[in-house]
C-alpha cells in the first residue's frame, strides 16, 4: 500500500477529483492547507501595517492510500489534471503505508482501500 | 317688491340680493356658533399630539439604531479585527456594556448626567428614574416624553465605554473590564454628558453654559473621552505579548465590514436623532452624517492607495468610521459641503494617526480606538468651530436678540476657543479619571490576564467558549 499526498493549487481541485473518479479511485481526503515552495507570497496590508509572513499561500492537500499497482497511473492523472506549467503547481509525495482498517466492518489490507 | 309671474312669486333684483345676504349672515353666525372654544382647543391638542407622536416615533427608532451600533455593529467591527481565539471576548466587551450600563443608567447614571445639579455634575432628582415618565422636560426636548429622551441617551452611555475596549482588546480580564468601565461611566461619562448637554452644564451651548461648546451628538462627550481613555488604557496595560514584532492580523475583515456598515447606518440615529425631533434639523444632520462618511472613506482609501499601493477594504471601512466620528459634533451645525470637507480631512488625518503616528510612539492601541475616536473626535470638535453656520442651526444671539454667527467662517472666530475648552476638559477628565480608575481596579481585581491566558486566548480562558469550533 502506498500513501499519496499531493499539494495542489485550489483552482485545480475540481479537475483532479474528476480525473480520480474516472480512474475508479473512490477514497479521498481533502484538506485546506497553506504553504509555499520556492515561490513566496506577496505582503498583505492591514491599516497601513505590512504583514509579510503573508508568504503562506492557500493550497489544497489530497491524501489517498492506494494499491501499489495503480500508483503510477494515479500520479500521471493527477499531474495532468493539476499542471499549469507555472510556479506553484505543487508536489506529490509517496510513502509506504503499513496498514488500513475499514471502521465499519474492521476489514483490513487492500480489501479495506 | 313682489310681482306675479305665473304661479311663482318673483323678487326684484335688489330684493334677491338682500335675501341672499341675510341668508349668508345667518349661515355664518350659525357656523361660528358650532365651533366652540373647547373644540378649537381640542383641535389644537390633536395637532400638537400628532407632532409629538412624529417626533417620538423618530426618536424611538433612533434609540434602536444607536443600540444596534453597539450590538452587533461595534461587536462585529472589533470582533473581526482580533485574532480568532479572542473574537467572543471582544464581542462580550461590547455586549456587557449593553447590560451593565443600562442598569447603572437607570439607577443613577441618567440622574447624574441630566439632573439639574451644578456646572459639572447633575444631581439625584432622577434616582431610580424618579420623575422620568410620559411628560416632556422642555429644557431637553419639548415634544417627546422624558422617558424617550432618557432611553435615547442611554444608548450613547452604552456605546461610549464599549469603544474603549478597542484599546485593551486581547489582554484585559473580563471581571476587571466590567468593573472598570462601570465606574468609568459614572466618573467620566455622566459628568462630561452633564457639562455639554445637562442643565447648567459648563459647556452647554443650548442652555447658557459659561463656555458654550457646540457638540451636536457627542464629539467630545463620546469620542474624545473614549478615545483618550483608550490611549491611557493602552499605555497603562502595556503591549500584547510579541507586539509589534509579531503582526496580528484581523481574523475576519468580513465581520468587520458588516459591523462597519451597521455603524454607518446606525449613525443616522446617533447624529440625526440628536436633533431630538423629526423635523428639518434631523434631515440636515442626516445628510451631513452621510456625506462625511462617504468623503472620509474615499480620502482614507486614496491615502492608502497612494502611500501603500492598495485601497484595502479595511481601509475603506475605517475611513468611513473616521468620517462619522469627525462629523458627530458638527452634524447639526454644518452644511452638506462642509460635511464633505470635514470627511475628507478626517479620512486622511485618521489614516496617518493609525498608519504612522502609532508606530512612531509604539503604543499598542489594538483596534485604533484612540487613532480613530480620540483623534477624529478632537479634529471634529475643532472643525465644528470652523464650519458651524447660523443658517443651518441658529445657536447664538446678541443682546438685542439678533442671531449671530456660530463658527469661524460664519463670523465667530471666538467659538474656536469654546470648542478648544470643551476638548481640553474632555481630554483632562478622561485621562485623569481613567488613570485613577485603572489603578483602583488593578489594585483590587487586577486588569490584565496572565501571559498564559493571553497565549491560549481569552474566549477559552475568560468565557470557557470557542468562537468557531471544528464541529
Amino acid at each position: 500500500m502506498t500513501k499519496l499526498e499531493a499539494v495542489i493549487q485550489p483552482s485545480t481541485l475540481d479537475a483532479v477529483k474528476q480525473a480520480l473518479l474516472e480512474m475508479g479511485i473512490e477514497g479521498l481526503t481533502v484538506l485546506e492547507a497553506r504553504g509555499h515552495g520556492r515561490q513566496k507570497g506577496r505582503p498583505e496590508l492591514y491599516r497601513g501595517r505590512e504583514y509579510s509572513p503573508g508568504l503562506l499561500l492557500p493550497k489544497i492537500k489530497l491524501e489517498i492510500v492506494l494499491r501499489d499497482e495503480v500508483v503510477d497511473d494515479v500520479v500521471k492523472a493527477i499531474v495532468s489534471a493539476a499542471q499549469t506549467g507555472k510556479i506553484g503547481d505543487g508536489k506529490i509525495f509517496l510513502s509506504h503505508m503499513d496498514e488500513t482498517v475499514r471502521i465499519r466492518n474492521e476489514e483490513r489490507g487492500s480489501e479495506a482501500l | 317688491m313682489f310681482t306675479l309671474q305665473g304661479n311663482f312669486p318673483s323678487l326684484s333684483r335688489g330684493a334677491r340680493w338682500s335675501c341672499l345676504l341675510l341668508l349668508l349672515f345667518f349661515g355664518l353666525t350659525l357656523c361660528a356658533q358650532t365651533v366652540s372654544p373647547q373644540q378649537l382647543a381640542d383641535l389644537q391638542k390633536q395637532v400638537t399630539d400628532a407632532r409629538s407622536n412624529a417626533d417620538n416615533a423618530w426618536m424611538l427608532v433612533s434609540a434602536a439604531l444607536v443600540l444596534m451600533m453597539t450590538g452587533p455593529g461595534l461587536a462585529l467591527f472589533y470582533g473581526g479585527l482580533v485574532r480568532k481565539k479572542n473574537v467572543l471576548s471582544t464581542m462580550m466587551q461590547s455586549f456587557a456594556m449593553m447590560a451593565v450600563v443600562t442598569v447603572i443608567w437607570a439607577v443613577v447614571g441618567f440622574s447624574l448626567a441630566f439632573g439639574a445639579g451644578n456646572s459639572f455634575i447633575g444631581n439625584f432628582q432622577h434616582l431610580f428614574l424618579h420623575g422620568v415618565g410620559a411628560a416632556p422636560d422642555p429644557d431637553y426636548a419639548a415634544t417627546i416624553p422624558l422617558q424617550t429622551f432618557m432611553v435615547y441617551q442611554l444608548m450613547f452611555a452604552i456605546i461610549t465605554p464599549a469603544l474603549i475596549s478597542g484599546a485593551f482588546a486581547e489582554r484585559m480580564k473580563f471581571s476587571g473590564m466590567v468593573v472598570f468601565l462601570s465606574l468609568w461611566s459614572l466618573v467620566v461619562y455622566s459628568p462630561m454628558a452633564h457639562m455639554v448637554w445637562g442643565k447648567g452644564g459648563l459647556l452647554n451651548a443650548s442652555l447658557g453654559g459659561r463656555f458654550p461648546c457646540l457638540d451636536f451628538a457627542g464629539g467630545t462627550v463620546v469620542h474624545v473621552t473614549s478615545g483618550v481613555s483608550a490611549l491611557v488604557c493602552a499605555l497603562y496595560l502595556g503591549k500584547r505579548k510579541n507586539y509589534p514584532t509579531e503582526i496580528f492580523r484581523p481574523h475576519s475583515v468580513v465581520l468587520s465590514f458588516v459591523g462597519a456598515c451597521m455603524l454607518w447606518v446606525g449613525w443616522f440615529g446617533f447624529n440625526a436623532g440628536s436633533a431630538l425631533s423629526a423635523g428639518s434639523l434631523a434631515t440636515s444632520a442626516f445628510v451631513a452624517t452621510h456625506f462625511a462618511a462617504a468623503a472620509a472613506a474615499l480620502s482614507w482609501m486614496a491615502a492608502e492607495w497612494i502611500l501603500k499601493g492598495y485601497p484595502s477594504a479595511l481601509g475603506g471601512i475605517s475611513g468611513a468610521v473616521a468620517g462619522l466620528v469627525a462629523i458627530t459634533p458638527a452634524a447639526g451645525f454644518v452644511g452638506p459641503m462642509s460635511a464633505l470637507l470635514i470627511g475628507l480631512i478626517a479620512g486622511v488625518v485618521c489614516y496617518l494617526m493609525v498608519a504612522k503616528v502609532k508606530a512612531w510612539f509604539g503604543y499598542d492601541d489594538s483596534l485604533d480606538a484612540f487613532g480613530v475616536h480620540g483623534a477624529g473626535g478632537t479634529l471634529g470638535a475643532v472643525l465644528t468651530g470652523v464650519f458651524a453656520s447660523r443658517y443651518v442651526n441658529p445657536m447664538f444671539k446678541d443682546a438685542q436678540g439678533n442671531v449671530t454667527g456660530s463658527g469661524l467662517f460664519d463670523g465667530n472666530a471666538h467659538q474656536l476657543l469654546n470648542q478648544a475648552t470643551g476638548v481640553v476638559i474632555a481630554w483632562g477628565l478622561a485621562a485623569v479619571g481613567t488613570l485613577v480608575l485603572l489603578k483602583v481596579v488593578d489594585l483590587t481585581i487586577g486588569l490584565r490576564v496572565t501571559e498564559e491566558h493571553e497565549v491560549q486566548g481569552l474566549d477559552l480562558t475568560q468565557h470557557g467558549e470557542e468562537g468557531y469550533s471544528m464541529e
